[in-house]
Parts: structure tokens; C-alpha cells; sequence
């Protein structure tokens, strides 16, 4: 435990649910992204998964839509210490994106449109663990959450769920993405507060 | 690399900025120094061993043991309130850092600048301003800051003389000084209208704020890729 701070009993306990450690609860839904939002038109939108054996895989937005979609409820959880509980959201398993790819790679890196980057192991995408998001409560992805369509990995801190998801780059190596090379952790387990490089 | 540790921080000056917010400065023994625009993780203890952590942008480049925040009151928030007014000269609090490689200035740059902050925003892009005095940079700055009323300003004295190359211009978005030109409201595109558009942005405030501001930069022709954001809260002017 820390050193007592005087005269700091805290406000928040009452909510009394499970969070990992250094979260706080909130019922917004903040923002956090590194530059503008970009804006993408669905004409143009396409979704890419490329293998390591040079193959590309893709998908328009149409297609996208046509593939069976999950409604998962998750909790979501920002290194910026912030925690969302019971988000509702509908999109695809990436068990359904990567029926049909051939691959032995281990890692994965997300890109995204605007230039984003975040990397995590092949396996922490599959088994129902991942999905690429289209709708949130019910609406159209919002631009500013992400929108037309986000990665979604509960399961590690938020700047892993790439926003304006554009493809996902197999690879036999692991290729640390935009955050990763800023000072933040490799893989990012909020149960193991894994925030920054080190921890 | 090493886990960022946590440190004890003892504070040993307090600055009021406005009617609600005020400058803490600490003092952090072993602190390893960090750049314009990072930020810390503060995290307080309860007795019981209860502990909570919030984000705060330091305001001041590097001296020594000494990291100066500027925090303003969220109203019925869990930790702005303890640090706004519970929190004397010294007591101790947590602290860990410097986090953040993307929203930072380095003194060596020499590309012209653009700040725009919202609010308490105005925090890191005010350890910019400083550290760039502190190198004696020509880097030419000019700062855009929005906010509410005009006694809702911080640093006012130390912007009131600008360092030569830093240019200034406030907005206010519910109330204006008396004969103020511009009218009150919210950030527009002709608030941003005039600069190169060859010029790097860094713009930070709560997210509406945020995504405001560099939305006009792109429609007034600078590269995404040139406008970095930091977002603060979910709400707010
Ligand atoms: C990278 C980063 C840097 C930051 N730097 C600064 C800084 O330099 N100075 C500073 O004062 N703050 C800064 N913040 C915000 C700070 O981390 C806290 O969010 C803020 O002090 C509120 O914490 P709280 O515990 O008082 O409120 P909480 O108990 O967390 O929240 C209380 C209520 O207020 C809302 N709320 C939370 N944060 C804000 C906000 N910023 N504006 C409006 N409403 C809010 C919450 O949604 C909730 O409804 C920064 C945040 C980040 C992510």
C-alpha cells in the first residue's frame, strides 16, 4: 500500500464494484486519441487483414456488414485510468474475419486510418476475445469513438482497440505500434496494470 | 526498462491561479526530469489502504527535484477537490512519471508553433511556453486560449508581458472583457484563420474542445499528422 495521503478518504468506494487496480468508475464515455479525428468516407472504406506470406485479405463495407455479427457486453478500461462497465456494442469476431486466412504468425499489428498503429499477440484476436465494431448502444459508430469502424479488445487497456480500424498485419514478429514506442506498454493487461514500459 | 516507480512528493508551494484552480508545486527527490508536455500519474491513499490515481500534465520544464501541476476544480470530482482543498504545504501525495513521448516540445525544434487550449488545457502548452523561454528558443510561438470568463485565466501575470515570438490571443466563450471586439462563443474557424498552415499544432482541452479545434485546423489545410491532441475530460468549454 501507499503512503496515506492526510485528510484523503476517497469519494468513489460506494460504487463498490471490481475494477483493476488504479481505475476509477465512469459513466461518460471520454475520449482519447493522439490527433484529429479523421473522417472516412464507406464508398472508400475497406477493411485489410495481410499475412505474412504476402497474402491480402479484404473486405468492403458492404461485405463487412453481410458477415454474421456479435452483440458483446464489455467493460472497457483507459490507461487514462478511467473504467466503462456494460458497454454494448455490434460487430464482427475476428474468428469470422480470419476463417478463411492462412497464417502461422504469432503477432498482429492494427493500422488504422489517419496512421495509427497498436500491436498485440495473433492469439489475444481470436477465440471470441476480438471483434471489428460498427455499431455502439445501438447507433452508428460515432467518428470521434472510432467510427465507421473500431477494434474491439476488452480484455487490455483501450489504446489497444484500434479506432478507424483500416487492417490488421500478421507477423512472425512483434512490431510495437504508436503508444508502444511513446513510453506505453508492450501488452497492456489493465488486471496487471501493465501502463507504461516496465511495468 | 525499468518499472516507472512510484515517489513520494512533498508539496512545498502553492500558487493561486484563479478562484478555482491553483499551481502545486512538489518537490520529488530522485525525480529522473522530464519534457514540455508529458504528464504525471498522482495517486492518493486513504487510510484504509483505499487508493486512487488521476492524470496531471506538469506546467513547468525541468528543474531539479521540483514538478509544478496546475489543477482545476471538477466539481464533486474525487481527487481536483482534495488537491484544491485539502492539500497544505507539506503534505505528500504520490507520484510517477514522466509519461507520454508524443505530446511533448523539444527546445531544439525550431518549426513555428501553434497552441490552442481549452481551459485547463492550457496547463502543457504552458510548460511549452516556458521551457522555450528557459532555451532561450526563437522557435516563433503563438498561443490560442479559450476560456469561459476572463478571471478563469491562468498564468494571467506571466502572459501579460510575452516572451519575444510568443504571440497571444484569448477567446472567451461565455463573457468578454469590457469592449472586447470578438463576441462571446465557442472556438471557430476565423479564431484559427491567419497562421502558415506550416506550422506544428498542439491542442488540448476537454474532448469536445479538442475535436472542435482540429477539425478546423484540417478544414483550414493543416496536416493531420501535424496537429497533436491531448484530451482531459469528458466535458466541459
Ligand atoms: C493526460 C491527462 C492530463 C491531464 N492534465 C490535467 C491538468 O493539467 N490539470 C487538470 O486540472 N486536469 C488534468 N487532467 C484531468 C484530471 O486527470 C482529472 O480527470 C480531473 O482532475 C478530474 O478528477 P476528479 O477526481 O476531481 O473528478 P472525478 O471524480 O474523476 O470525476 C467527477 C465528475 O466530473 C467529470 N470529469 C472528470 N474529469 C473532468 C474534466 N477534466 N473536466 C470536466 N469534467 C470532468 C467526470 O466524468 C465525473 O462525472 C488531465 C487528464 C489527462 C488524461
Amino acid at each position: 500500500m501507499g503512503i496515506v495521503s492526510r485528510g484523503f478518504f476517497g469519494r468513489r468506494r460506494e460504487e463498490d464494484v471490481k475494477l483493476p487496480p488504479g481505475q476509477y468508475l465512469t459513466h461518460d464515455f471520454p475520449v482519447l486519441s493522439a490527433g484529429p479525428t479523421p473522417r472516412i468516407g464507406l464508398d472508400r472504406w475497406e477493411f485489410a487483414i495481410d499475412t505474412e506470406l504476402g497474402e491480402t485479405h479484404r473486405w468492403s463495407w458492404p461485405e463487412l456488414l453481410a458477415l454474421p455479427s456479435e452483440t458483446p457486453t464489455v467493460d472497457l478500461h483507459c490507461v487514462t485510468k478511467w473504467s466503462k462497465l456494460g458497454t454494448g456494442w455490434q460487430g464482427v469476431s475476428l474468428d469470422v474475419l480470419m476463417e478463411n486466412v492462412e497464417t502461422g504468425a504469432e503477432y498482429a499489428l492494427a493500422y488504422s486510418y489517419g496512421g495509427y498503429t497498436t500491436n498485440l499477440p495473433l492469439e489475444d484476436l481470436l477465440d471470441g476475445k476480438a471483434w471489428i465494431a460498427y455499431k455502439y448502444d445501438g447507433d452508428d459508430l460515432e467518428p470521434r469513438h472510432g467510427g465507421p469502424a473500431r477494434l474491439l479488445v476488452p480484455h487490455l487497456y483501450l489504446w489497444k482497440s484500434a479506432k478507424w480500424v483500416r487492417g490488421i498485419r500478421l507477423m512472425n514478429e512483434d512490431w510495437p505500434g504508436f503508444w508502444e514506442t511513446a513510453g506505453y506498454h508492450n501488452y497492456g493487461d489493465p488486471w496487471r496494470e501493465q501502463r507504461y514500459q516496465g511495468d | 526498462m525499468p518499472r516507472l516507480p512510484w515517489r513520494v512528493a512533498k508539496l512545498v508551494e502553492i500558487r493561486q491561479e484563479t478562484a478555482t484552480a491553483r499551481t502545486l508545486v512538489f518537490q520529488i527527490p530522485g525525480w529522473p526530469g522530464h519534457l514540455a508536455g508529458q504528464h504525471v500519474d498522482v495517486r492518493l491513499t486513504a487510510p484504509d489502504g483505499y487508493s486512487t490515481e488521476r492524470s496531471y500534465s506538469v506546467a513547468a520544464p525541468e528543474q531539479g527535484d521540483r514538478v509544478e501541476l496546475t489543477v482545476e476544480l471538477v466539481p464533486d470530482g474525487e481527487v481536483s477537490p482534495y488537491l484544491l482543498e485539502i492539500l497544505e504545504v507539506g503534505d505528500e501525495v504520490e507520484i510517477r512519471g514522466p509519461v507520454g513521448g508524443w505530446f511533448v516540445w523539444r527546445p531544439d525544434h525550431t518549426t513555428p508553433v501553434l497552441l490552442v487550449a481549452g481551459g485547463s488545457g492550457v496547463v502543457p502548452l504552458m510548460a511549452m511556453i516556458r521551457a522555450r523561454r528557459a532555451a532561450g528558443s526563437s522557435a516563433p510561438f503563438r498561443l490560442i486560449y479559450s476560456v469561459r470568463e476572463p478571471d478563469q485565466r491562468f498564468y494571467l501575470d506571466e502572459l501579460a508581458n510575452p516572451d519575444p515570438g510568443l504571440d497571444i490571443a484569448y477567446l472567451f466563450t461565455r463573457k468578454t472583457p469590457d469592449g472586447w471586439a470578438r463576441p462571446p462563443g465557442r472556438i471557430t474557424q476565423a479564431d484559427l484563420t491567419g497562421a502558415s498552415t506550416d506550422i506544428d499544432s498542439y491542442v488540448c482541452g476537454p474532448t469536445g474542445f479538442v475535436e472542435a479545434a482540429a477539425d478546423h485546423l484540417i478544414a483550414l489545410g493543416h496536416a493531420p499528422d501535424r496537429i497533436r491532441t491531448e484530451r482531459f475530460g469528458p466535458t466541459g468549454g
